[in-house]
């Protein structure tokens, strides 16, 4: 039970951070990403604040075993840069690109009723399932 | 080109990353669980889905909720974009980043801060492509 309160918790305030951060609106999303139109630079704090943060609690994380929960802390354990995760990105680059809209504002935007973030989230979902299907995942 | 600074907006930008990388830090030490929501929307919508991965979603949906009731609009740049787009990118976004093993929280914001190649390698790329995707929209098409 207290895994799932704080797990809320902790979802509600990066909801609350995209929102507060300009994440969830896609037109400074495309300003940002637009670094030859009229570029606004304010969504690199977003990045370099949260990693500011997390940082310290990674650099400890991976000294411990075990969450303040007592849960195993499960960091990625894969090394190799390979074509998968660089061609995944590239596409995921293609979608966020043109949409302005990654899987975190997307829910934050669906819990707003928006009618856009329901049709992106169950392309995103569909997008989601091929992917396994295509990679036996 | 050009360059926008608006210090509020600026200033929003940070504090909104600072409470983003709070809640990526509380999710791992308290919980130790990976803040990446790709990855946590795939396991969620599975067969062996956990708990913990839909209260966290949960706290995404209540958070955009609260913003309705507060009487924030929905974005215009969202409404503004036809149903075709949407469609066509979120199946880039669902595909991509369960191919590529995450997204803009997982491997920008979780393995920058565990200092992983792997995800600094990923973020240059989507970032990239991104904003290829940008400028061929609104400088050449």
């Amino acid at each position: 039970m207290r895994m799932l309160l704080t797990s809320f918790g902790f979802g509600l305030l990066f909801g609350l951070g995209l929102l507060l951060s300009g994440m969830t609106d896609p037109a400074r999303v495309l300003g940002f990403l637009d670094v030859a139109g009229a570029w606004n630079p304010a969504l690199a704090l977003v990045m370099g604040g949260a990693v500011a943060v997390a940082l310290p609690a990674f650099t400890l994380a991976k000294r411990r075993q075990n969450s303040l929960l007592g849960q195993p802390i499960s960091l990625p354990t894969k090394r190799h840069i390979d074509v998968r995760l660089l061609g995944g990105a590239a596409i995921f680059g293609l979608g966020w690109g043109l949409s302005g809209i990654c899987p975190g504002p997307g829910l934050v935007l669906l819990g707003h009723a928006a009618p856009g973030a329901v049709v992106f989230t169950l392309a995103l979902l569909i997008g989601t399932r091929l992917a396994e299907r295509a990679t036996g995942a | 080109m050009s360059i926008i600074l608006d210090p509020i907006v600026l200033a929003k930008s940070l504090a909104g990353g600072l409470l983003i990388g709070a809640a990526a830090s509380g999710l791992i030490l308290v919980n130790g669980r990976i803040a990446g929501i790709s990855g946590i929307l795939a396991g969620a919508t599975r067969r062996g889905a956990q708990g913990w991965q839909w209260a966290f979603l949960a706290g995404l949906l209540v958070a955009g909720a609260l913003a309705a009731l507060a009487g924030s609009p929905i974005p215009p740049a969202l409404t503004q974009q036809g149903w075709p787009v949407l469609v066509l990118a979120g199946l880039l976004v669902g595909f991509g980043t369960r191919i590529g093993g995450g997204c803009t929280s997982g491997h920008g914001v979780c393995g920058l801060a565990r200092l992983s190649p792997r995800s600094l390698a990923a973020v240059l790329v989507f970032m990239a492509c991104a904003g290829l995707v940008v400028f061929v929209r609104r400088h050449v098409l």
